[in-house]
C-alpha cells in the first residue's frame, strides 16, 4: 500500500525518521539520587546536582543505564560495551548545567529494528539507527504572572531514551504503526510507560519529500509532537506543504518547525542559520561507560516475552488467528489475562470471551483490563463450566453479566439463578412433547420438507427450559422424535 | 617560641605534649592576620574570630579527654574554590562575590572530621583562571617576599593558589590547602617559598570544589613542610562515591612513609626542559638539586620527555574547552550575581558580561572558539591527541626512572603588574607545571634556595601516577639539603610598616 501524494509535476512519495524521546521509568534520575514522580509540587524534586549549583558533579545512575540496556535489547538491537557521555552545550533557562549530559559520538545502543502491521496485514521493517542516554531540561512555566517567567526544575536530569530510526518511514500510517509498536515494546520492558500526554514520550519528525527513484531531498524537523495521531497529521501537511514548496519552483530549507493541530499545519521555528552550535565534547566529570558482557547478558535473560514473540507463540499454542493474537498481545495486561484464561483450555473460546464480551463490557464502563470486575480465573472458571456442560452458551452470556456487575463468581451465580443445564433427557422429552402437541402444524410442514423450521423447534424447547436444556441434546431428541414417526 | 612559626606537624607535637593550647595557637594567628592581612590580602573572608576561638576551645577540650583528630586544632587557610557550609564561597569572582554554600566540598570535609580550624578562604586567580592571583575579583594578593635590591617593589603570590600560599608562608595559617589545574598549587608554592602538592588527578575528591577544568582540577596541600603535606593528602585523599573520577585506590599513611630512603632511586632529568625560558640562578639551582639526590644514593638519569614544548598549547586549549562549558551555570537564573534584563538572552549577556572578569571571560571566548563547528578537530581533538603522546612521554619516562627533577617555574616571583597586558607572558609561568598536570602524575614542589635578590625558587618532583610516596620521599630529601627558611625575613619593610 504505497503513500503517494499526486502532484502537478507527478507522484511524490514521502521519507520520514523518528525521533523519539522517551522517559526512562527509574527512581531516580540520571545523574543525581532525586525522585522522578510526575506531577510533583515545581521544584520539589530537585538536587543540588540538578539545579547545577558550584562543585556539584554527576554520578550515573546504574538503574537508568540498565533500562536503556533492556530497551536495545528489545529492539533487537546492538549493545555498545563502551559508550561515552558527552555535553551538548547551550543557554537556556530549564538548562541549569548550560549543557545537557548526552551522548554523541557513542550511544550506548546501535543498529536494531522493529517490525510494523500495516492495516493491510503487511508487514513491514523499520530500522533504529541508535538509542542514546541524556538528561531532561526543566521546564518554563509562563503562566504564572504575567511579566515573569518561572522555572521547574522537577524534570531536569530525569533519563531519557533518545531512539533515533532510520529514514525508513513511508507513509503517516507507518509512522503511528512504528510509535504504537515501539511504544508497546517500551511498555512490555518497563523501561518507559509511554504516557504522550504526561509528555513521557516525545517524538521529533524528520520529513522530506521525493519522486521516485530520487536521493534524499532536503528534511525539515517538526519538533516535540505529543500524540500519534498529531504526529501523522504534521506528517502529511508538511509533506504537501514541502510538495507545494519544490513545484512552485522553491527550494525546501533545511528547518525546525512546529506543527499547529488547530490549524493543521507546520510553521518555522528557526533555521539552519540559527541553528545552535552545541559544541558537543566528552564530559570530563564522567568516565567512558564500560560494560561488562556477562551484565547484558544477565538483563537479556531476564527480559519479559515481547509482543511479536508472545504473538506467534499464542497463535500456535492456543490455535487462534493472526489477527486475534495481535489483538490480545497489544497491550500486556490484557495479553496476561487472556493467558490466565486460555492455559489448558480452549484458546479460541478464551480469545471469542476476552476479545468479545469482555471487551465490549469494559469498553462500555469504560474501565481497564486491570479493573475488570471480571477477573481471569473468574472467566476461565465461566468456560469450564461451559465445556462441561453446566451452562451453555446462551446462558454463559447471562452469567457473564451477572459476574461484571456484581463480581461474583459464576458458580455463585449458577447456583444461585438456577442456571445449572439440564442435561436430564426425560425433562428434555418431556419439553419436546409440549412443543411438538402445540405446533401440530408445523410438524406436519417440516414432516412435508420444511426442514428449515428444525431451528424453530429447538428454539421453542429452549424456551420451554428456560434455556437451560443443553442444546447438543435437544438436538439430537428432536431429531429422533421428528423423523421417528 | 613564636607559635606561628611551627610546621603543622610541630604544632600538633606540641599540642598533644601540651606546651601550648589551641586557643594560644589560634590567637597567635588571629593577631598574625589581624596585623598582615590587610596588606597581603591572602583571604577573600575570615571566618568570625569568636566563632573562631569557641572552636578551639572546644578542639582544647578534645585534647584533654584524648578525643583529638588527627588535626584538631590546627589554623587552616582553604583556597576560596571549596564550597563550605556556611562560609561564603566566591572562587574570587563577582559572579559569586554573595554565594553561601550549604554544602561542604569532600576535601575540607576531611579536614574538618580531622578537627580542623579554618581561618577563613583564601584568594585565588578568580576561578583559578591565573597565574598570579592578580585576576581576583577581591583585589591581588601579595607577595611577603621582597627583593633586598628594592623593598619597595610588590611581587605576586603566584597563582591561581597565591592566597594560600601567602597565608602559610606570611605565617596567616600554619597549612593551607589549594587546587592545581595546570600549576596553580606548585607555582605559588615556588613563588612564596613553601611546599605545594599536585596529588595524582583522582587522588582528591572533586566534590564542592567549584569546577575550572575538570579533567585536570585536583586539590592539594600547602604547608611549610613535606611531613605537613604528607599529613594533609593523608586525610584530604580518598574514593568518594560523589565523584566519578576520584580512584577507589586505598590510601597509604603518608605521614609514615614519606621519609622512604631514595637510596637506588633512578631520577630523570628531561633535556627538553633545560631551555632558553629558564632564568641562570633557576639552573644553577637545578644543578644543586642534582648533586644532592646524588649524595644520598640517587641515580641521576638523562631522559627525554620529547612532546614538552606541546604542553602549554596543549593545556591553554583544553582547559579554557572545559571551562568554557563548566562556567555555563552562572547565568544569573538561580544563584549568585545576576543583571536584570527584560529578555533572557539580555540577562545571560549582562550577568556574564559583568559578573566575570576579563581572564575569564578571555578563556571563556577560547574555549568556546576551540569547541565550535569546523575548529574542534583543529583545536580540541588535536590537542587531546597532543594530551595523550605526553601522558605516554611521562609513561615511556617512567619505564626507566623513578622520579622526575625539573625547576618548578621558569623564574622566581615577577613584580605586580609587569604581565598585565600579556597573557601569553603569564602563561609562560607554568611552561614546566602544565606537563605534569596533562598527564595526571602527582608533583611536588619543593623551596630550594633563593635567587639573587633573595626571592624563593623551588624544585619540582615529579613521579608515576598514585607514588606520592616516592615524590614526597624525594622532596624530604630535598628539603633536609636546602634547609630553607620557610617564612621570609621579618625585616620586609612591607612588615615593618604594618607591625608598627
Amino acid at each position: 500500500m504505497t503513500y503517494i501524494i499526486e502532484g502537478k509535476t507527478g507522484s511524490w512519495e514521502i521519507v520520514v525518521g523518528l525521533e523519539v524521546h522517551a522517559q526512562v521509568i527509574s527512581d531516580s534520575k540520571l545523574f543525581s539520587g532525586s525522585p522522578t514522580t510526575f506531577g510533583a509540587e515545581p521544584n520539589t524534586q530537585v538536587s543540588l546536582i540538578d539545579a547545577a549549583f558550584p562543585g556539584m558533579l554527576p554520578v550515573l545512575n546504574r538503574a537508568c543505564v540498565a533500562q536503556a540496556i533492556r530497551t536495545g535489547l528489545g529492539l533487537n538491537a546492538q549493545i555498545n560495551l563502551q559508550s561515552r557521555f558527552d555535553r551538548k552545550n547551550y543557554f537556556y533557562a530549564d538548562l541549569p548545567q548550560g549543557y545537557q549530559i548526552s551522548q554523541f559520538e557513542h550511544p550506548i545502543v546501535g543498529k536494531g529494528c522493529i517490525t510494523i502491521e500495516l492495516a493491510d496485514g503487511q508487514t513491514r521493517e523499520i530500522g533504529i539507527t541508535r538509542l542514546h542516554l541524556e538528561q531532561d531540561a526543566g521546564k518554563l512555566l509562563h503562566d504564572q504572572d504575567p511579566s515573569l517567567s518561572f522555572v521547574d526544575l522537577n524534570r531536569a536530569g530525569i533519563a531519557l531514551m533518545e531512539i533515533v530510526s532510520e529514514p525508513d518511514i513511508r507513509s503517516p500510517e507507518e509512522a503511528g504503526a512504528y510509535l504504537r509498536k515501539l511504544r508497546q515494546i517500551l511498555r512490555y520492558l518497563g523501561t518507559c510507560d509511554g504516557n504522550m500526554e504526561e509528555g513521557s514520550l516525545r517524538a521529533d519528525v524528520n520529513v522530506s519529500v521525493r519522486k521516485a527513484g530520487e536521493a534524499f531531498r532536503t528534511r525539515c524537523e517538526i519538533k516535540n509532537v505529543n500524540s500519534i495521531r498529531f504526529v501523522m497529521q504534521a506528517i502529511e501537511a508538511e509533506a504537501l506543504r514541502q510538495v507545494d514548496v519544490w513545484e512552485n519552483g522553491q527550494t525546501v530549507e533545511q528547518e525546525t518547525r512546529l506543527f499547529d493541530p488547530s490549524r493543521g499545519e507546520t510553521r518555522a521555528m528557526r533555521s539552519k542559520e540559527d541553528a545552535h552550535d552545541y559544541r558537543y565534547f566528552p564530559d570530563p566529570d564522567l568516565l567512558p561507560l564500560v560494560l561488562e558482557r556477562e551484565w547484558v547478558d544477565a538483563l537479556k535473560a531476564t527480559l519479559p516475552e515481547l509482543p511479536d514473540a508472545k504473538r506467534s507463540r499464542f497463535q500456535a499454542e492456543y490455535g487462534i488467528t493472526s489477527y486475534d493474537a495481535g489483538v490480545l498481545v497489544a497491550e500486556q495486561a490484557v495479553a496476561d489475562y487472556y493467558e490466565t484464561v486460555a492455559r489448558e483450555r480452549d484458546g479460541k473460546l478464551a480469545t471469542a470471551w476476552v476479545t468479545g464480551d469482555l471487551f465490549a463490557a469494559l469498553n462500555k464502563t469504560g474501565s481497564t483490563i486491570e479493573d475488570s470486575p471480571v477477573k481471569a480465573e473468574m472467566l476461565g472458571r465461566m468456560l469450564d463450566l461451559i465445556t462441561d456442560g453446566t451452562i451453555n452458551g446462551k446462558i454463559a452470556k447471562e452469567v457473564f453479566e451477572v459476574m461484571f456487575e456484581t463480581g461474583d463468581s459464576p458458580d455463585t451465580i449458577i447456583e444461585h439463578k438456577g442456571l445449572r443445564q439440564v442435561t436430564d433427557t426425560g425433562v428434555i422429552e418431556t419439553a419436546i412433547t409440549t412443543v411438538l402437541e402445540k405446533h401440530a402444524d408445523k410438524v406436519e410442514e417440516y414432516r412435508n420438507g420444511k426442514e428449515k423450521l428444525f431451528g424453530f423447534f429447538v428454539g421453542q424447547v429452549m424456551k420451554e427450559t428456560q434455556g437451560k436444556a443443553n442444546p447438543a441434546l435437544v438436538n439430537d431428541a428432536l431429531k429422533a422424535r421428528l423423523n421417528n414417526s | 617560641m613564636t607559635l606561628t612559626k611551627l610546621t603543622l606537624s610541630e604544632a600538633r607535637a606540641g599540642l598533644l605534649s601540651r606546651q601550648f593550647s589551641v586557643r594560644e595557637l589560634v590567637q597567635a594567628y588571629l593577631d598574625s592576620i589581624k596585623s598582615l592581612n590587610p596588606t597581603l590580602n591572602a583571604y577573600i573572608t575570615l571566618c568570625p574570630p569568636e566563632n573562631i576561638l569557641r572552636t578551639a576551645d572546644i578542639a582544647d577540650t578534645r585534647y584533654k579527654s584524648k578525643e583529638n583528630g588527627l588535626l584538631e586544632g590546627l589554623p587552616i587557610g582553604i583556597k576560596d574554590i571549596f564550597c563550605t557550609r556556611g562560609i561564603r564561597s566566591t572562587a574570587a569572582s563577582r559572579m559569586l562575590s554573595d554565594f553561601i554554600p550549604s554544602y561542604e566540598s569532600t576535601v575540607t570535609e576531611r579536614l574538618l572530621k580531622e578537627g580542623a580550624l579554618f581561618l577563613g578562604k583564601t584568594n585565588m586567580d578568580e576561578f583559578a583562571m591565573g597565574s598570579s592571583t592578580t585576576h581576583s575579583y577581591f583585589e591581588p594578593t601579595i607577595n611577603p617576599w621582597q627583593s633586598k635590591d628594592d623593598l619597595d617593589k610588590k611581587f605576586v603570590a603566584g597563582g591561581s593558589s597565591g592566597g594560600s600560599a601567602v597565608a602559610v608562608s606570611a605565617e596567616l595559617a600554619i597549612a593551607a590547602i589549594g587546587s592545581d589545574t595546570g600549576g596553580s598549587i606548585r607555582q605559588p608554592a615556588s613563588y612564596c617559598g613553601i611546599v605545594g602538592l599536585k596529588p595524582t588527578y583522582g587522588r582528591c575528591s572533586r566534590f564542592g570544589m567549584i569546577a575550572y577544568a575538570s579533567s585536570l582540577d585536583q586539590a592539594g596541600p600547602m604547608t611549610r613542610s613535606v611531613a605537613d603535606a604528607a599529613l594533609m593528602l593523608e586525610i584530604m585523599a580518598g574514593e568518594d562515591p560523589r565523584d566519578s573520577t576520584c580512584s577507589t585506590r586505598s590510601v597509604p599513611r603518608f605521614s609514615n612513609s614519606y621519609e622512604k630512603s631514595v637510596k637506588g632511586l633512578r631520577v630523570g632529568i628531561p633535556r627538553e626542559y633545560r631551555n632558553e625560558g629558564i632564568s641562570s640562578e633557576v639552573n644553577a639551582l637545578w644543578n644543586k638539586g642534582i648533586e644532592w639526590l646524588k649524595d644520598e644514593g640517587c641515580e641521576i638519569v638523562d631522559i627525554s620527555l620529547p612532546h614538552t614544548r606541546y604542553g602549554l598549547p596543549c593545556y591553554y586549549i583544553i582547559a579554557p574547552a572545559e571551562a568554557s562549558s563548566n562556567l555555563a551555570r552562572y547565568d544569573g537564573i538561580r544563584f549568585g550575581f545576576r543583571q536584570d534584563a527584560p529578555i533572557l538572552d539580555e540577562l545571560y549577556e549582562k550577568t556574564r558580561a559583568e559578573g566575570f572578569g576579563a581572564e575569564v571571560r578571555r578563556r571563556i571566548l577560547i574555549g568556546t572558539y576551540v569547541l565550535s563547528a569546523g575548529y574542534y578537530d583543529a583545536y580540541y581533538l588535536k590537542a587531546q591527541k597532543v594530551r595523550t603522546l605526553i601522558r605516554q612521554d611521562f609513561e615511556d619516562a617512567f619505564k626507566n626512572v623513578d622520579v622526575i627533577l625539573t625547576p618548578t617555574a621558569p623564574t622566581a616571583a615577577f613584580e605586580l603588574g609587569s604581565h598585565n597586558d600579556d597573557p601569553i607572558q603569564m602563561y609562560l609561568n607554568d611552561i614546566f607545571t602544565v606537563p605534569a598536570s596533562l598527564a595526571g602524575v602527582p608533583a611536588l614542589s619543593v623551596p630550594a634556595g633563593l635567587d639573587q635578590s633573595g626571592l624563593p625558587l623551588g624544585m619540582q618532583i615529579i613521579g608515576r601516577h598514585f607514588d606520592e610516596e616516592t615524590v614526597l620521599s624525594v622532596g624530604s630529601v630535598l628539603e633536609k639539603a636546602a634547609s630553607f627558611p620557610y617564612c621570609p625575613p621579618p625585616l620586609c619593610t612591607m612588615y615593618r610598616r604594618v607591625s608598627t
